[in-house]
């Protein structure tokens, strides 16, 4: 799988369909078996370089490479690496590649990582470039989808809320183009709808879509309902901000006519996209999703760093 | 109006009428020290008017920027007043500090001294896509 070719992920797209099959099989093993896994990393090193804040994402990183029996370093914030003197990225990577095995990177600048990855001979992960690519949540809604459907093809997915500047729309839009049968019903105000580049491709690839405004007229139709936040950072206006972040809010009352079935998934974090209330709906998965994400980055970093772990 | 041909040197024929100074000013034909003939809105059968630039020796060109201006262009070789060799600018796959990415949110926007780099997705779209973020640029 990896030969000598030092590889990275820097958009879901690096990966095929095959190997992300692969990650999504070693996740779940390493969900039924981590023991198995828990020394696979013994003396690798994570570096995670977060130029703009994250919770998750980090956190998820550390604990996965922890869980790996690996160790961790790095910075949360750009104002505690040198990037506050003006430090630019190429000489932070090129530095951080001398300490450590495999880098997560997480930028405000889109293509960030593809700087980071042309400066460095340690795998790249790309923690998240801007409104750009997210692609190892991507893995986390596919690992979701997946254990949750048992499945990820023949099935209707709606995209609720921020379609425009949402990466993680942009990014599973994309990976799930590459299955069967996968219909979207896209839910969002006129201002957020998704780019023209993106409904391109949904139209290069002859899929199924529709753009509505009414999140309630979609409800029955669908098998996911990926809910997003209108993120305040992507604004370069607050008064718009205010204006659209509470078009859409998730309520009980609103899943009266959803399917049994339905898996509610969201990013995170939320502000107050969906109602605590729904938080106790068998059908709210969204915190199970931060456990898929811990999985799936574990079995990412055995993939990039090019480990087999033997069976038991 | 009559300009002498070239003797040895390049005739950069068939650019769109009025596209020849930019041509002239990106290709740095000024510092020459050799002789340069800019004609403009020659009568052309093919595009009804077109621009010629004549350089009195030969240099190296950057074919693919020159396909990025025009892609009719034709260049043409010329040794002791004889044709030696004629090439056509074609749009190029790669453009490498042509172009500059404008979304502000591109990591070029920043980072020092990287090169500005666009991949072609689409030659009859003339669309280029910037290898950093994605943006796209479509050719004017």
């Amino acid at each position: 799988m990896q030969g000598n070719k030092i590889r990275n992920l820097i958009s879901i797209t690096d990966l095929s369909v095959d190997e992300i099959e692969g990650l999504i099989e070693t996740a779940n093993d390493i969900e039924k078996n981590p023991e198995k896994y828990q020394d696979a990393c013994a003396h690798k090193q994570l570096a995670t370089l977060f130029f703009e804040p994250s919770t998750r994402t980090r956190l998820s990183f550390e604990s996965a490479m922890l869980s790996l029996g690996g160790q961790v370093l790095g910075f949360s914030s750009a104002n505690s690496s040198s990037a506050s003197k003006g430090e630019s990225v190429s000489d932070t990577v090129r530095t951080v590649g001398n300490y450590a095995d495999i880098i997560a990177m997480r930028h405000p600048k889109e293509g960030a990582p593809v700087i980071a990855a042309q400066r460095t001979v340690v795998p790249i992960i790309n923690a998240g470039d801007g409104g750009h690519f997210h692609p190892t949540q991507t893995l986390t809604d596919l690992l979701t989808i997946s254990r949750k459907k048992g499945r990820l093809s023949d099935m209707t997915i709606g995209l609720c809320g921020d379609l425009k500047f949402g990466r993680t729309v942009h990014s599973l839009i994309e990976a799930t183009l590459r299955y069967k049968n996968i219909k979207y019903v896209l839910i969002s105000p006129d201002e957020l709808r998704l780019p023209d580049y993106m409904t391109d491709k949904l139209n290069e690839a002859g899929a199924d879509y529709e753009e509505i405004t009414s999140l309630e007229e979609a409800m029955p139709k669908l098998d996911i309902l990926y809910m997003t936040r209108v993120q305040r950072e992507r604004f370069f206006n607050e008064e718009d901000y205010v204006r659209l972040k509470d078009t859409y809010i998730l309520t009980p009352e609103k899943l009266r006519n959803a399917k049994k079935d339905l898996v509610i998934m969201h990013p995170l974090p939320r502000v107050n996209e969906i109602s605590v209330r729904v938080d106790d709906d068998e059908r709210a998965c969204y915190f199970y999703q931060t456990l898929c994400g811990k999985h799936i980055r574990m079995a990412l970093i055995l993939f990039l760093l090019g480990i087999k772990v033997k069976e038991a | 109006m009559n300009i002498d041909g070239v003797n040895t040197g390049i005739v950069l024929d068939h650019i769109k009428a009025g596209k020849s100074m930019e041509i002239y000013e990106y290709l740095g034909l000024d510092k020459l020290s050799s002789c340069v003939a800019i004609i403009q809105n020659v009568k052309s059968g093919k595009y009804g008017k077109k621009d010629i630039i004549k350089i009195d020796e030969i240099i190296d060109l950057d074919l693919d920027a020159l396909g990025y201006f025009d892609s009719n262009i034709t260049v043409n070789y010329i040794k002791d007043g004889k044709l030696v060799e004629k090439k056509h600018a074609e749009l190029p796959d790669r453009l490498t500090d042509v172009i500059k990415c404008k979304n502000p949110r591109c990591i070029t926007s920043t980072e020092q001294e990287i090169p500005h780099v666009f991949e072609l997705v689409d030659k009859e779209k003339k669309m280029y896509r910037c290898v950093y973020c994605d943006a796209l640029v479509k050719l004017k």
